[in-house]
């Protein structure tokens, strides 16, 4: 018993950090039709500012959410604007665009990954934060762990909030339903769609620092994490938010049950099952 | 004037071919063995490029596959080593590689736009990671060494290779199969209503693409000497082939052609001689290419060549 709840529980942390990585890729790839392969990056960058912080200024990491967030946002606003805005406006079809923005993606990825490369060598990374154990019902768990589990659904119920109850976040949905009709509505649909891609890269960036309090980081770590949510994203259905949450813990709790099997199949069995999904049901739990 | 023309294309472009072969099948007789490998290396990716590009370039699915199938081959030489002659060994790489796409083509073509993209791209990640599975617990060793072959015999199978898949590529351009391709890429529903046989066609298409990958794998191998998954099933091939395709430029023959033999010299050259930035400048590359160069090389060669020829146009006519 204490072992399924165990496993559960694991489930759940890795299905939080899961859930927040992907939901701005999701939205990037929603509203914005870019898939941003890129999108690891913005978690590298996240997760490395954070140990900058921490191990030079002993700065509390859960303050570097507030760092990170807007160091992140910046950065994803201007690499929309400036390449991905211009990318859009020689490539009008939109087949064509989505093909070349991932291209385009691939190419800022070997950018980011390489100045961070020269800002933090290519040595894997690491610090202590909380590093002891509670426990709840004779079960032992990880201070630092359920503290990014906490934080990881409090960003996600913040992020789904901010999308479905505020004004910016009504025009960025009406952007992503109908892009000409939002834009006569008097939506400028630029300036959703920059800001809808810096918001996606500033939950990259929030996973990161959440992510560097429990693992270890490396400069090119950024692909794996993209990867995953490029699945989670899938299985909950391409540009769903609530979907890419659902999808993250599912994702989660089936990882943690194959990692007690066997640990080595688990990046496996997310493919497998990712590939099946693709087969049976595109659209995804729940997509359109 | 046009009668000139005609009759210097009739002798001059066979004779160039000629002559270009005879200088390829010379060069390891002639030049340093670093030019053998540095040549070596220039047409796995023209060859990688120009398959990508037999699919990917009429029917616009973009397949990102191509390091499962260039891996497939890698690892056929591996498992094959020296109990059979090289040449068995690189059909047989190519073969199956060719089964493999056979498959996942019946199964996954009916998916369209992105989801064939991110469906290839999984596919890679699956086989990597069933691999190193199989090698830790099944095997007891990542990796293996492939017997070595000599430079100047991989260069000949390379260019034997090169020249296969650029007859394939021309006489399917010129064929009936080529132009249902493109009306595939245009528009699949009206491809549907004319007659054409879609399913069929694309999977072929596919698999065919696949066995050249496979081909070059298997060859690439033996200049490696070591393999493992994570070298064998490299994103990195997936992405390469459609960049370099459109470096080079997707509306023409040779602009594939180009783009790869201009990219893959720069990226060896770069490679050397900024072994650090070498990152940092490929991804600026990247970024320039396909905001700026559009259709490629050959686009900015036409538009060059419009404005030189279009301009003496508009003097004459006033």
């Amino acid at each position: 018993m204490t072992s399924i709840i165990n496993i559960l529980v694991n489930g759940l942390i890795l299905g939080g950090i899961y859930a927040l990585t992907s939901v701005g890729l999701s939205m990037q790839y929603g509203v914005a039709r870019i898939f941003n392969i890129a999108h690891g990056e913005f978690i590298m960058v996240g997760a490395f500012i954070t140990w900058m912080l921490y191990t030079s200024f002993g700065i509390n990491p859960l303050l570097c959410l507030v760092v990170a967030g807007p160091v992140l946002f910046i950065l994803g606003f201007i690499v929309h604007r400036y390449l991905f805005k211009t990318l859009k406006d020689k490539t009008p079809v939109p087949t064509a665009f989505e093909g070349n923005s991932m291209l385009l993606a691939f190419g800022i990825l070997f950018i980011i990954q390489s100045l961070g490369i020269y800002l933090w060598g290519t040595q894997i990374k690491g610090y202590s934060f909380m590093a002891y154990s509670i426990y709840l019902g004779g079960i032992r768990f990880s201070a630092n762990r359920m503290l990014i589990l906490f934080f990881a659904v409090f960003l996600c119920v913040l992020f789904y909030l901010f999308l479905t109850r505020t004004r910016p976040g009504k025009a960025i949905r009406a952007a992503a339903q109908d892009p000409e009709a939002a834009s006569l509505m008097g939506v400028d649909i630029n300036k959703m769609l920059a800001l809808c891609f810096a918001l996606g890269a500033m939950m990259a960036g929030f996973a990161g620092v959440l992510l560097s309090m429990a693992y270890q980081l490396q400069t090119n770590m950024g692909l794996p994490y993209t990867i995953i949510a490029i699945i989670v994203v899938v299985l909950g259905g391409l540009g769903s938010i609530p979907g890419s949450m659902l999808g993250g813990f599912i994702l989660g709790i089936i990882g943690s049950i194959v990692n007690t099997i066997d640990p080595g199949l688990t990046l496996a069995a997310y493919y497998l099952l990712f590939m099946i999904l693709l087969l049976v049901r595109p659209s995804g739990i729940l997509g359109r | 004037m046009n009668w000139k023309t005609i009759k210097y294309n009739r002798y001059l472009y066979p004779a160039l071919y000629i002559l270009i072969i005879v200088l390829f099948i010379a060069i390891p007789y002639i030049t340093a063995p670093y030019t053998i490998i540095l040549l070596s290396s220039i047409f796995m990716y023209i060859s990688l490029t120009l398959s990508w590009t037999l699919f990917s370039g009429p029917t616009g699915y973009t397949s990102l596959a191509t390091a499962a199938f260039f891996g497939l081959g890698l690892y056929m030489a591996g498992i094959l080593g020296d109990s059979v002659p090289l040449i068995v060994a690189v059909i047989c790489g190519g073969l199956i590689s060719f089964i493999l796409a056979f498959i996942i083509g019946a199964i996954t073509l009916r998916l369209r736009g992105i989801y064939f993209t991110i469906f290839t791209f999984g596919l890679v990640e699956l086989i990597k990671h069933l691999m190193l599975w199989w090698e830790i617990n099944i095997v007891g060793v990542r990796g293996r060494f492939v017997p070595r072959a000599d430079n100047a015999t991989v260069f000949y199978i390379l260019l034997a290779i090169l020249a296969a898949l650029l007859l394939t590529t021309y006489f399917l351009k010129s064929s009936r199969y080529g132009m249902a391709l493109s009306s595939i890429g245009s528009n699949e529903e009206a491809a549907i209503h004319i007659g054409i046989n879609v399913v069929n066609l694309k999977i072929i298409t596919f698999a065919s693409s696949a066995f050249f990958i496979g081909l070059t794998g298997t060859i690439m191998a033996t200049r490696w000497s070591y393999i493992d998954p994570y070298i064998a099933f490299d994103p990195f091939y997936s992405f390469l082939p459609p960049l370099m395709a459109i470096f080079g430029g997707l509306g023409n023959l040779f602009g594939p052609l180009l783009g790869a033999a201009v990219f893959s010299y720069l990226q060896e050259t770069l490679i050397t001689r900024f072994p650090y930035s070498y990152m940092l400048i490929f991804g600026l590359i990247m970024v320039i290419t396909i905001l700026y160069l559009p259709n490629g090389l050959i686009g900015l060669y036409q538009t060059i060549r419009q404005r030189f020829i279009g301009g003496k146009h508009a003097d004459t006519s006033s």
